[in-house]
């Protein structure tokens, strides 16, 4: 019925109304009535291209607030000597000021910040705003489906984000401060309220704000997991998908099998805090006064965390990976190199990323014996990563590229991700990790590694698919010069830092007067701390285009403005319900037509030519 | 031709599986990790030492009965809604949802029982570690009677009709009551195995 009213009139419309399958979707209106005003259109909305800017958005406000934090303990390692009593007005009485009138601050402020910077940076800007941005977003429009396979599921996935991130926020002004114990949350600090001033009741905020956090990555995650398997086109077959589908499919995976793990976890610290219980607390002795506590095992803790906690990084790198493999074909105008082994590394990272969680505790006590089995493994993740960079190295090799901003952080991702995954290798061995743990070293590996590369990864996605969340381009000058002020000023800040942590300056540590040994470090740490503010500059440059070009930028005419071959570029430009006005587009072959018998690309939908060869998809 | 076939019978729905109930059946997947972590975190922890050793409460094995016949008889409700059987459908379901609630005051009971024998919250991680497991366990159980309680109200509110919406929704109650037992008999065989 409606689909007879939908007058196709470019060859992709003709294409999709010929060939096309008809699931009569327009016919009934079940989802319209939770489109139908403000409300439920911008707000509670179920429609995932509304809900993925939700979290895109959420995200970039939680990345401003966690990059800020960062700059405030720079500035008071960067610049010990110099006064903080300016940050007073916004800190109040975390600025401690002496006598002289010279403010610093607070040494418990500054775990907090630590803390906090680590906790909303890996789990609601680079999983929530990445993952659940781009998951939300493309799956539907990548695989032909009108939406999630629930679209119910997916708007609280949302909510119980921003639920979790609301508690993480209130918890920031409590008046004995955030949780301050390390983003890792080991006990005792996380267990015993006196501790530590954040760990009474900003770390029973901190608690409740990660259950709620893991609930939204269960629900998103049940939901992407099904919409991949179950809701894909006709002529949409697993060889078929696009790389960035079978990043967020296995990182959805990976978060179903990890993160409630990290919920048992903290399961267990929530009986030890409020029942008493010892699961992981043994013998303690605070004030000369023994605890009740006993037998428990805070190591315990240590595996449970990480058995989260290693899968976790992957859940972050590997959209950015999808991403990056997408941005960087369509622009070099060639198929990706090694489509297969790209899928097959995917898989094989995901299978290792839970088998290596103990190299995070090789200085934990944990026999050396078994260091062995981990560190072997560890090392073999180096094997498929390995085979990702060759093929993004030989996808660019001889194309035609397009140097645009999505592209430029395309190509800076493997840059990062290379430098980054050599440390690792390091790291990696328990040997060397006596030296090194728990040094700048590592701050350094995995900020580059999985922090600057991810972001790398979502700046991409951001600029590459921003037409077709907005129907606008951001400014491609602002946009290239954000990658290069970026990309020279993350390596500022963290290149120095292997230096420094080769040398063994410690980690998370306030301040190093008292250590001759690292006082000649001073002027590299002013060096870190004046890039860290240049990037952050930079970063507003972002957000400044970001917004302005979602109601100034220049206009999108074409419903496929890079020549991409993949579904979302069939949909038209103002995206409504449903994606597709009329019949869902039918897949004829795989995503990556790109150069191909003389042709520039040929789309998804594009039927195979007589005698035309698709080469095994 | 057959998939065209296929997709008249089924409507808008190409698939062999409904997406919401292969969205159960991940998230049963993602709930037994759970189980699964805290189970291996017993197995940790006992290996440490300092090891309080004691039978378990012959009640939880008399609830692990009631909460597999409660699973035979939702079962059996089941399959006496798809065969049409009105009074067998509305009455093995009641059955099935008063043994989950005897399932929860049994538990209850458990717990009891384990104090009074000498083993009370906070004495011993061994004797903590039950009553974890218990509790978190009976959380995802209470889920399971509140899909029955509604169950069961549309049972006895609407009047019977085999439609593909009510028979979807009853698999979905059915299988995830299914899961919560089956976890339950694996917790309970873990948990006398590892002493």
């Amino acid at each position: 019925m409606a689909t007879a009213v939908i007058q196709p009139n470019t060859v992709e419309e003709k294409l999709i109304d010929e060939l096309g399958y008809d699931d009569h979707f327009h016919e009934h209106h079940d989802g319209d009535k939770y489109q139908s005003n403000f409300i439920t259109t911008y707000v509670f909305s179920q429609d995932h291209k509304i809900i993925a800017k939700q979290f895109l958005i959420t995200g970039m406000f939680w990345a401003v607030i966690g990059g800020l934090m960062s700059l405030v303990f720079r500035l008071q390692l960067g610049f010990p000597e110099e006064s903080l009593a300016w940050l007073q007005p916004v800190l109040g009485k975390w600025i401690e000021i002496n006598g002289e009138g010279m403010g610093s601050l607070s040494q418990e402020f500054y775990y907090a910040l630590v803390t906090m910077h680590g906790t909303i940076l890996v789990f609601f800007v680079l999983t929530a705003g990445l993952s659940g941005t781009f998951s939300n977003l493309l799956i539907p429009l990548m695989v032909g489906a009108r939406d999630m396979a629930s679209p119910l599921l997916n708007m609280m996935s949302y909510w119980f984000f921003l639920l979790a991130g609301l508690v993480m926020f209130f918890s920031l002004f409590l008046s004995t401060g955030p949780f301050s114990g390390g983003w890792t949350a080991y006990p005792p600090l996380s267990i015993l309220p006196e501790a530590s001033a954040g760990s009474g009741a900003g770390m029973t905020m901190w608690t409740l704000s990660l259950v709620l956090f893991v609930v939204s990555v269960l629900l998103g995650g049940i939901n992407y997991i099904t919409t991949v398997l179950n809701l894909r086109t006709k002529g949409m077959t697993m060889w078929r998908m696009p790389l960035p589908i079978w990043a967020f499919f296995i990182t959805a995976i990976i978060g179903l099998l990890s993160f409630p793990v990290l919920a048992s976890a903290f399961f267990l610290v929530m009986c030890d805090r409020e029942l008493g219980t010892s699961f992981y607390l043994s013998e303690i002795f605070i004030g000369g006064q023994a605890l009740d506590h006993v037998g428990g095992s805070p190591v315990l803790y240590q595996h449970l965390f990480w058995f989260l906690g290693h899968p976790e990084v992957y859940i972050i790198i590997l959209p950015a990976m999808g991403i990056v493999s997408e941005v960087l074909s369509v622009n070099a105008r060639k198929p990706i190199f090694g489509y297969k082994a790209m899928v097959y590394s995917i898989l094989a990272i995901a299978f290792l990323s839970f088998i290596v969680w103990a190299h995070h505790m090789f200085m934990s006590g944990v026999n050396p014996f078994i260091s062995n089995f981990f560190v072997i493994f560890t090392l073999i993740i180096a094997v498929p990563s390995a085979v990702k960079v060759f093929n993004w190295i030989a996808t660019l090799y001889g194309g035609n590229i397009r140097f645009n901003p999505a592209m430029l952080f395309a190509i800076g991702f493997v840059s990062m991700f290379i430098s980054g995954g050599l440390t690792g290798i390091f790291l990696g061995n328990s040997a060397i990790d006596i030296q090194m743990h728990d040094t700048y070293f590592v701050v350094a590996h995995f900020h580059i590694v999985m922090g600057v590369a991810a972001f790398f990864g979502m700046f991409a996605g951001v600029y590459h698919w921003f037409p077709k969340m907005y129907g606008r381009f951001m400014n491609d000058t602002l946009g290239k010069i954000h990658f290069w002020g970026t990309m020279v000023g993350a390596y500022a800040i963290f290149w120095p830092m292997h230096y420094i942590g080769m040398a063994g300056v410690p980690r998370r540590y306030y301040s190093f007067d008292i250590f001759q040994t690292f006082s000649h470090f001073a002027e590299m740490n002013k060096f870190i701390t004046v890039a860290a503010i240049l990037v952050f500059a930079f970063q507003v440059l972002f957000i400044i285009n970001f917004f302005y070009s979602i109601w100034r930028g220049k206009k999108m005419t074409t419903q496929n403005p890079y020549g991409a071959t993949t579904l979302e570029w069939t949909t038209p430009i103002k995206t409504g319900h449903g994606n597709w006005p009329g019949k869902i587009p039918a897949v004829q072959r795989w995503p990556y037509d790109y150069g191909k018998d003389g042709q520039d690309f040929i789309p998804q939908i594009m039927p195979l030519k007589e005698g035309e060869h698709d080469g095994g998809h | 031709m057959t998939d065209s076939i296929m997709a008249e019978q089924t409507g808008s729905n190409r698939n062999k599986i409904h997406p919401k109930k292969f969205a159960l059946w991940v998230a049963c997947a993602s709930m037994s990790m759970l189980f699964a972590a805290l189970t291996s975190a017993y197995m940790v922890r006992q290996a440490a030492g300092n090891w309080l050793e004691f039978p378990l409460p012959n009640i939880f094995f008399v609830n692990t009965l009631v909460i597999l016949i409660s699973s035979v008889t939702l079962h059996g409700s089941y399959l006496a809604f798809k065969r049409e059987r009105e009074n067998l459908y509305k009455g093995l379901l009641l059955i099935s949802l008063l043994l989950g609630l005897a399932f929860v005051v049994l538990q209850y009971q458990g717990w009891e029982a384990l104090a009074a024998m000498g083993i009370p919250l906070k004495l011993n991680p061994s004797g903590d570690f039950v009553y974890a497991l218990s509790w978190i366990h009976l959380a995802h159980v209470l889920g399971g009677i509140t899909a029955l309680v509604i169950a069961l109200i549309i049972a006895f509110s609407r009047k019977f009709k085999v439609t593909p919406a009510r028979k979807l929704r009853f698999e979905l109650t059915l299988t995830y009551w299914h899961f919560v037992g089956g976890v339950w008999l694996y917790l309970v065989v873990f948990m006398a195995l590892q002493r």
